[in-house]
């Protein structure tokens, strides 16, 4: 049966929905329409296409992994090299349509939150390159381990706020952002960085996405002649794996593997593995899979990762995770690091340490694998900004 | 067989003489401490209150200004639970019948679960809810369940709900509707732009909610403003103003009483 979610009322399943206080429901209502005007609008299509090719840089590259094909000795490995996309990391892709939208909304500023930095410096990015007022939120945690963003975004001409509640992180971070949404809706747009929040965005996000995962598609045809075998990717809110999932969701064969932050473990409380130990619950304005206690309150995550560390997930991968169309697994901080560690030596590319939680996975997937079957890693991103991080794990 | 008696929020609107207001005060379960909730309840009911909304802290609410974040960090740190809240209802109820409507955000009812949950604040005496979170588009996750349990399910309207929108919640509530006189999160707005921003929209809420009584809130810090804001509808909701009293005054010897002088002042000037 050919997969067709979300409905109109934006459900995937049973997840997703608009859990919004009253005042953003209209702004909930306009950027539905003009997001529908958009997808008829050859100008406007064209516009966000010349931009991914001439500014993004599309199509990126499907490099084949050839010293880490040979290390695990099994099926060969591919890796979709988001991490080549200006600014770094897939985040552009999204911030740049829904600027675009914002635009012809005759909207004038932009807020956004961000968890590792990358999708604040995205917005920042588009901003700066259209001109727009740019406020980021990051949590105080964040803007400390992930420093080298906020002095990108600073020096892009974004003013970034400091979150000092909570957890100091990027639960925290969309908190603020939605509280300055209430207050400045009717001049401000807000770009969320990941599938989640109140719909359209979960279906919106993955749609300035799934570019990632048609231009895999087609590059694989080019290098093997054929489908892939497994898709790997890693899992915060899931934006990058929705992606490079979504235009092979409909092909049986093809094996789909998510990557949450175990942190310490998914049997410790140092954790951000929402899908293996949370249950269903509303976060940030939809219903999905939730790290939360018995009273309903929202658990602090935990990942060395900042882009991973979000108690929430988005809806459609809790509908992906139920109806087991996509299996979802979890890595520890540790496995994630040693990924860094090895992708960097075997393959001259130094990976988000998101990104290296997607990687790590290859050592429990590749022994299973045989030597016609063929992986693609979705790189999203690079590790430049996580290199005090890295640097200190390896002292 | 039992008759359904005339609720306890209807009868409060109905006992309304034409020239006073209705008072609603807002105020988090469990803060500034566990023990001192409902005789914050009883004490505002003797200074004035005739509606109380009563808070179910959550980690993340997103509709709050920073007043009401720390209350409810406050009310987790001092170990609110659900059962604690159905416990002060319950003990509110043996010498009260004022009007509580529980007020908060979906997840920690999700959690309860939807039919545990209205069902047990209606037996512990609970009259409605206020689900900020929760607009129409999902209101058929709780509807039938409050419904059956006789509580009052008041939605909110806002200065950029259209006329069509203002007409839906009507038709949706029951007790009565919440009106957000200004966008932005709970506590955010002096007094004096409240209440220019606020006339229009009243106007337009006296056109397209015509079922229940009305009242507003959101940025009202004393009685001038309440008396001001409030001249087109039944009454007026303080939260983020009275949280502050507290926050000024606790604990203090006599916090309370101070406490109880800003209600009384609240209303009666």
């Amino acid at each position: 049966m050919k997969y067709t979610a979300p409905t109109k009322q934006g459900y995937f399943g049973k997840y997703g929905g608009k859990f919004v206080p009253e005042i953003l429901i209209p702004a909930l209502e306009e950027l539905e329409i003009a997001y529908e005007e958009s997808l008829n609008d050859p100008i406007f299509q064209k516009e966000y296409h010349d931009l991914l090719e001439e500014y993004v840089g599309r199509p990126t590259k499907l490099t084949f992994a050839n010293r880490l094909t040979d290390h695990y000795g099994r099926g060969k490995i591919y890796f979709k090299r988001e991490d080549l996309c200006h600014t770094g990391a897939h985040k552009i892709n999204n911030a740049i349509g829904q600027l675009l939208l914002a635009r012809n909304m005759g909207k004038t500023r932009i807020i956004a939150e961000t968890g590792a930095g990358q999708h604040g410096v995205a917005t920042a990015t588009a901003c700066a390159k259209f001109g727009f007022e740019c406020v980021i939120y990051m949590g105080a945690e964040d803007m400390e381990r992930q420093k080298l963003n906020v002095d990108r975004m600073k020096l892009l001409g974004a003013e970034v706020r400091s979150v000092t509640s909570g957890s100091q992180t990027l639960k925290d971070a969309t908190n603020e952002a939605i509280r300055d949404w209430v207050t400045n809706v009717e001049n401000t747009f807000y770009i969320i960085g990941s599938v989640v929040g109140p719909h359209p965005y979960p279906l919106m996000t993955r749609n300035f996405h799934t570019v990632i995962g048609e231009e895999t598609k087609e590059q694989l045809r080019h290098a093997e002649g054929r489908l892939p075998d497994y898709l790997v990717a890693c899992v915060g809110g899931g934006s990058n794996a929705i992606g490079f999932f979504y235009p092979f969701i409909d092909d049986e064969d093809v094996k789909m593997i998510g990557i949450e932050a175990a942190g310490l473990g998914a049997d410790t409380d140092q954790t951000a593995a929402t899908l293996t130990i949370g249950s269903p619950g509303v976060l940030h304005g939809s219903l999905s899979y939730l790290l939360h206690d018995s009273e309903g309150q929202v658990q602090l995550a935990h990942s060395i990762s900042a882009g991973l560390d979000y108690p929430g997930i988005g809806p459609e991968h809790s509908h992906l995770h139920d109806t087991k169309r996509v299996h979802y697994f979890g890595i520890t901080d540790q496995q994630a690091m040693d990924a860094v560690k090895l992708t960097s030596e075997m393959e001259g590319i130094i990976p988000a340490i998101e990104t290296a939680h997607a990687m790590a996975y290859l050592e429990k997937l590749m022994p299973l694998t045989q030597k016609d079957e063929v992986v693609v890693v979705n790189c999203s991103g690079r590790g430049d900004k996580d290199m005090k991080t890295i640097s200190e794990w390896f002292s | 067989m039992i008759t359904k008696q005339k609720s306890r929020v209807d009868a409060c609107f109905e006992r309304r003489s034409e020239d006073s207001k209705i008072m609603s005060l807002f105020i988090t379960a469990g803060y500034p401490d566990l023990e001192s909730t409902v005789d914050l309840i009883l004490g505002f009911e003797k200074n004035g209150a005739d509606i109380i909304e009563l808070g179910m802290p959550f980690s993340d609410p997103l509709a709050d200004g920073p007043t009401i974040q720390y209350a409810s960090n406050v009310a987790i740190a001092n170990g609110i639970t659900m059962k604690k809240i159905f416990q002060m209802v319950k003990e509110v109820r043996k010498s009260s019948q004022i009007p509580i409507i529980l007020m908060g955000y979906i997840n920690p009812v999700l959690r309860y679960g939807i039919d545990e949950f209205c069902r047990e604040a209606a037996e512990c005496g609970a009259d409605g809810l206020i689900l900020p979170d929760s607009p129409p588009e999902e209101s058929s996750l709780i509807a039938d369940a409050a419904k059956n349990n006789n509580l009052d399910m008041i939605y909110l309207v806002a200065p950029n709900s259209t006329d069509a929108r203002m007409k839906k919640v009507d038709e949706l509530s029951s007790g009565f509707v919440y009106c957000v006189s200004v966008t932005g999160v709970t506590g955010a707005r002096q007094g004096e732009e409240v209440a220019r921003s606020v006339e229009r929209f009243i106007g337009r809420v006296n056109q397209n909610v015509t079922k229940n009584p009305k009242l507003v809130g959101f940025g009202i810090k004393n009685h001038d403003d309440a008396f001001i804001i409030s001249k087109q509808v039944d009454g007026f909701i303080v939260g983020s103003a009275l949280i502050d009293a507290i926050r000024k005054n606790y604990p203090n010897n006599g916090w309370m009483d101070n406490v109880f002088s800003f209600v009384k002042e609240l209303k009666h000037g």
